[in-house]
Formats: structure tokens, sequence, C-alpha cells
């Protein structure tokens, strides 16, 4: 586990560094310019799905679809970000609380 | 935040870009909290997580490595997930290089810092390079001072508790990855938002549609691959890189 936090901590701070360090006009391509900034937006969302539907290999609806869609309720009215987490948790934590879902 | 007074700069300003700095730093140091609940949740000890913070430091990466290693899918796929969601950091720091024109031995510091909301901070004070420095280093410090405290408490209430499962933690990690794709779908103009709606959308499915025949984290890694089909299907349409 300490191996691979430190291989990513610094594979991380290597990229922070590598703009600054490396002559321009390898990052400047605009075609990869666009690819990452797009990455973030196909990431986060495979992530934000895989966290909700997925129990190890296998598909589930449970109460953290119920969490989610607290979650994005919370967003739409602007809630800030530790708001939007503490709601979604507790509204799983709720219905699970009341046997509704698993 | 002890940053002095005076300078060149008008009082006013430097006061504003401080306030701001301070704000910013809270709101995010109260997000860490989370993370670092769920970092312990996740199997991650409280120095472990505390390094993440520390030397990492920045939110997406460390959100998804945990939350790779916590579903099981081990070091490698951990460690490519954070670099690709980091990647766009190189570009904050190439666009920031000529801003804010530092002596090469400040780099270190100044790399560790570049982030989202430093790097936008930077790019919005823009009327003079002292400003733009100001705002860079007066919000990248008050973050990280922030995100290391509230990763410390997060971590420390977490490992209090005897199954985390119970609070739902389980759920504040989608809802954690929600946040900080919200402003990438709704910050943009209409076009750019149907455009990042769709992106979302499409990376999700692929994700979900993968879950049953790879290994845990990998189909977040597939996902990756629409990214770099819809940057080659939009061609020349430019989009802000900057996100919250």
């Amino acid at each position: 586990m300490w191996a691979s936090i430190l291989i990513a901590s610094f594979g991380t701070y290597v990229e922070k560094l590598v703009g600054y360090l490396l002559p321009h006009h390898m990052l400047e391509r605009e075609s990869i310019r666009r690819m990452t900034g797009l990455l973030p937006v196909s990431m986060l969302a495979a992530l934000v799905a895989v966290q909700t539907f997925a129990v190890d290999q296998t598909l589930a609806i449970d109460a953290r679809l119920f969490g989610l869609g607290v979650a994005v309720v919370a967003l739409l009215l602007r809630a800030p970000f530790l708001v939007v987490i503490i709601v979604a948790a507790t509204s799983t934590a709720f219905v699970r609380w009341l046997g509704w879902l698993p | 935040m002890g940053w002095k007074r005076g300078g060149r700069q008008t009082d006013g300003e430097t006061r504003s870009i401080d306030r701001n700095a301070l704000g910013i730093g809270i709101a995010t140091g109260a997000y860490a909290l989370s993370f670092g609940a769920i970092s312990v949740a996740s199997g991650l000890t409280i120095l472990q997580t505390q390094t993440l913070s520390l030397f990492m430091f920045t939110g997406a990466s460390q959100f998804a490595f945990v939350g790779v290693i916590g579903a099981g899918g081990g070091a490698v796929i951990a460690i490519v997930t954070a670099m690709l969601l980091g990647a766009r950091n190189s570009l904050y720091a190439l666009s920031l290089g000529p801003v804010l024109s530092q002596k090469r031995s400040a780099i270190p510091i100044t790399a560790l810092l570049t982030i989202d909301e430093s790097t936008a901070m930077a790019l919005r004070y823009d009327q003079s390079k002292k400003a733009s420095r100001r705002a860079f280093f007066a919000t990248g410090i008050s973050v990280y001072v922030f995100w290391n405290i509230g990763t410390l408490f997060g971590s420390l209430g977490a490992s209090a508790l005897s199954d985390p499962g119970i609070l739902g933690l389980d759920a504040a990690i989608p809802a954690g990855f929600l946040a900080l794709l919200w402003p990438r779908l709704t910050g943009g103009s209409r076009s750019e938002n149907r455009k990042m709606w769709a992106l979302a959308i499409t990376s999700a499915a692929v994700a979900v549609v993968l879950i049953p025949f790879l290994r845990p984290g990998l189909p977040v890694l597939f996902s990756a691959l629409v990214a770099v089909a819809a940057s080659l299907l939009w061609g020349k349409t430019s989009r802000p890189i900057e996100g919250e």
C-alpha cells in the first residue's frame, strides 16, 4: 500500500512539475489540450456510476442510488460541497435503517 | 493567513484576494473532511491518508485513488487512474508559467500548489502579474492548510467508527465525485454544457456496461477512451480547462 501511495503521489506531483519545466510546444498542441480538458469529465462521470452501481463485479441497485439522487437535488439547490456529501450519506443511512433498500 | 499588507498593490485589491482565498480554503477544507473519512473507510491508515493530502494534493485524484483501492481494483489501476485525472494539472502549470514568472528555485513549491482553485484564482486576477501571483499563492497556501487539517479530522473521525457503512459513507463517495463533476457540467455556455452532459452520460454508461466483465477500477480507465474519442470527434471546438 505504501509503495502505491508514494508512486501515485510522486507521479501526480511530476505532472504538475512538468508543465513548468518542459518546453511549451510539447503540451501546447490543441488536440492534447482538448483531450486533457475532457478526461476529468469522462472519468468523474464513470466514477460516479461505478461507485453507485458496482458491488465488486456485479451490478446492484441499492440505497446508494437514493443517496445519489438526494445529492443531485442538493447540487441543483446550489448546496456547498460538504452539505451535498452529508445529505447523501445521511439519506442513504436513513433508507437503510428503514429497511427500504439494502 | 499571515500575508503582509502593503506592497505596491492597492490595499483593497489585496484584501479582496485574501478574503476570497480564505473562503475557498475553508470550503475545500470542509470537503477534505469527507476525503479523510472515505479514505479510512477504504482501508488506508490515517498516516497514509495524510500522505496523500500532503504530497498528492489534488482532490479528484485522491478521491479516485482511494475509491479504486477500496473497490479492490489494485495498486496499478489506482495509480493510473489518479495520474490520468491529474493530467490537467500539467496544463494548468503550462498556462501559469508565464503569468507567475518566478525563480527556478521556487518551482517545486509552486508546482505542489498548482490545483484547480489556485489556477482559477490566478487567471481571474489577471490585471497584473503581482495580483495573479498573490491570488495563486494565497489560494494555494490557504487550500493546502485547510485541506490537510480537514483530512486529518475526517480520518480521525472515521477511524473512531466501527462500521462506516452505517453512516452511508459508501454513498458519500459517488456524491463526492458528482460534486467534483458538477461545475464542469454547468459552468460553461449552454452548448458546451450540453456536450459535457453527453460526454458524462456516455462515459458513465460505458463504465457500467463494463463492470461485470473487467476487474474493479478498469471500467473507469476504459471510460477515459470516451474522452479521447470525443476530443477527436469535436475537433477544433475549444472549451475552458478550468473546473471549480
